[in-house]
């Protein structure tokens, strides 16, 4: 039970001194600009073609991924668990849809320059003060971090300057997270009621439907994965990040020790609020919607799972979950759509109680033995 | 009609305000009259029980003062009072002359420089000994600071001289989990010293030790006082008696008696409560 000190080296060494990272840097890397080359350079037919739909879907994976990993951040490091994160998500994914529906301008059914389609069919005159400015990619690029980042500022400093932890700071985010569906669902909040953010046509002016913008939202969505988890990994490997682990062993000693954990824990909530709500706004551009259900509290929950199926405490094996768990979660509801719900509630029992540590774990079990085989 | 509590503590004309000589933020404890801590008619009552009983207790700067009595005499409840934990019903407690202890919360009163050592050995056991002690360290405590801090020589210097004293210097890079019972204890008292507190409140250091174990760490604690203050909650009598030159024996939440150890055994009213058994 020894670890080397890897800790202490130059920022690089640090972040990806341990195998696992270094391995889903290389495999991320790979897949971003590997998968674009086989779409775009590979004749259709061909063994090495990969679809538009493909594509679209992996890029949703790779968003996924990154709330996954800003999950992780939280939950696997300081303990916080969060059963509300897809409203953080939500929220960014709302920004992002409010600028795409700016730029569709007088190209609506209506044909209204300034007014999107829904406002319109409300008999509304004038744009809410809150859709002003969206219309700039740069606002709107920064209302994606700001919103979430200052939700969760103020969410999390009222719960964790009451000390709220555990199971009852998890049960208060899932109450967040379905009052923001229900107040989204609501036609006068000015967000489309329960149709959502939808027929976006262009971004930056490219036409979201050519093939070309796909690739390249996929490609965005791979270089935010791979930020999104190089922060990550910087402030897990920093001595912060160790305070915060020790905030997740004993709360009370690193309490002792002079360290404000309610500020930690703000900080990091935050952090993570933000993370995820980039990985919102990514989202959005490629499946073309988004709606309140976003919000909804099973949506959560999942995140959860891919979390757990991965392996806490990890980042990378966060990630891996989020990919597993949503391919088998396509390739079911494709083949028997009423079973998902089931399978999803047995794959947490089953990873609770033979994989505490997820398919991470396992495989790291796994080396263990073959190692321990090999010298005899 | 009675004035509301508040305004009534605003027309109190010998109240001093808080505003007032308030200390600097990280001031540290005013000793020159020779006290470390002031306790004075603390009463702490959970549920109508009186944990304590308006206790009054002084520690002298550089004392080892070693603290018995029997259980539920209140001497963990002492130390979640002055340290931050529990907040008492009525009573002051000051470090030194310039903090007032009831006006700061656990990390604060830590940052003050009063480490404590709790009765089961708690530390961080999915850190390494160093990095545990690198927590410990004295210094940044704020978020940014921390994110970006590297380890100095001189800092490094420090750990390495502690995990000597501590002697887990052959375990610098084994996880504090795995660590034996005794080795935990010792991981915590160092984690302490790297925090640099004039005041260290220790609750039960010896418990579950090997006799050898114990008498390093008496060595220790004898060793550390005279620099920092020690107060030292133990039922090990042996132990007691092989450390303190003072001795406060604590009842039913009050002071009983206060003395050097033969004082204290040769008191009629200590052997009744508690020597007697």
């Amino acid at each position: 039970m020894t670890r080397t000190h890897a800790n202490h080296g130059p920022v690089l060494t640090r972040m990806l001194g341990d195998t696992g990272s270094l391995i889903f840097v290389v495999v991320l890397i790979a897949l971003t600009v590997a998968i674009p080359l086989c779409n775009l350079v590979a004749e259709p037919g061909s063994a090495l073609h990969v679809s538009n739909f493909t594509v679209a879907l992996i890029g949703k994976y790779l968003t996924y991924a990154l709330l996954a990993v800003a999950l992780d951040l939280i939950w696997g490091y300081c303990g916080i668990l969060s059963l509300g994160h897809t409203a953080f998500f939500g929220l960014g994914g709302y920004a992002m849809g409010m600028y795409l529906m700016r730029q569709i301008g007088d190209r609506g059914v209506y044909g209204n320059p300034v007014l999107p389609d829904f406002m319109v069919f409300l008999n509304w005159d004038t744009l809410p003060w809150y859709w002003h400015g969206m219309d700039i990619f740069a606002v709107a690029m920064a209302m994606v971090v700001f919103v979430p980042g200052l939700l969760a500022l103020v969410f999390g400093w009222l719960a964790f300057r009451s000390r709220v932890t555990g199971v009852y700071f998890a049960i208060i985010t899932q109450a967040m997270t379905y009052a923001l569906m229900l107040a989204f669902f609501r036609n006068e909040m000015g967000f489309g009621g329960n149709n959502g953010l939808t027929d976006f046509k262009d971004i930056l002016g490219y036409s979201l439907s050519s093939d070309g913008t796909r690739v390249a939202l996929f490609v965005a969505s791979g270089v935010g994965l791979l930020i999104g988890f190089l922060i990550a990994r910087f402030i897990v490997t920093s001595r912060a990040g160790r305070v915060l682990e020790a905030i997740r062993d004993a709360e009370s000693r690193t309490r002792f020790t002079g360290y404000r954990v309610e500020l930690y824990k703000v900080w990091i909530f935050t952090i993570s609020a933000m993370l995820a709500g980039v990985a919102g706004a990514l989202y959005v551009p490629q499946v073309g919607i988004i709606n309140p259900s976003e919000f909804s509290p099973i949506a959560s929950i999942e995140a959860v799972v891919w979390v757990a199926v991965g392996g806490r405490g990890t980042l990378y094996g966060a990630a891996l979950g989020a990919g597993v768990v949503n391919f088998a979660k396509t390739w079911l509801t494709g083949a028997f759509p009423e079973i998902w719900p089931y399978a999803l509630g047995a794959l947490f029992v089953a990873v609770t109680l033979f994989l505490p540590k997820g398919i991470v774990g396992l495989v790291s079990q796994l080396r263990r033995q073959i190692r321990r085989k090999e010298p005899s | 009609m009675k004035k509301p509590a508040l305004l009534e503590s605003f027309s109190d004309r010998s109240r001093v305000f808080d505003f007032v000589n308030r200390p600097a933020a990280g001031a540290k404890p005013d000793v020159r009259h020779g006290t470390v801590l002031y306790v004075e008619d603390i009463t702490v009552s959970f549920d109508g029980f009186k944990a304590l009983d308006a206790l009054t207790l002084y520690v002298n700067a550089g004392e080892l003062r070693c603290i018995i009595g029997p259980n539920g005499a209140g001497k963990t409840t002492m130390m979640d009072v002055i340290t931050g934990k529990t907040r008492p019903d009525a009573g002051r407690a000051w470090f030194g002359q310039n903090i007032d202890l009831l006006t700061l919360d656990e990390p604060r009163v830590a940052q003050a420089g009063i480490g404590r050592k709790f009765q089961k050995p708690t530390v961080f056991e999915n850190h390494t000994v160093h990095e545990n002690l690198e927590l410990a360290m004295a210094g940044a405590r704020s978020v940014w600071p921390v994110l970006f801090a590297r380890l100095s020589g001189e800092q490094s210097a420090h750990i390495d001289e502690t995990l000597e004293l501590i002697g887990l210097a052959e375990r610098r890079h084994t996880l504090a989990g795995a660590l034996s019972h005794g080795q935990k204890q010792w991981l915590e008292i160092g984690m302490l010293l790297m925090q640099e507190p004039e005041l260290l409140l220790v609750d039960e250091p010896v418990a579950g030790m090997t006799p050898q174990e114990v008498e390093r760490t008496a060595e220790l604690l004898v060793r550390l006082a005279g620099k920092r203050s020690v107060v030292v909650v133990e039922h090990d009598m042996e132990f007691v008696r092989s450390i303190a030159r003072t001795v406060t024996v604590l009842h039913e939440g009050r002071v009983l008696a206060e003395g050097s150890m033969d004082k204290i055994q040769n008191d009629p009213k200590v052997v009744e409560v508690y020597l007697g058994e």
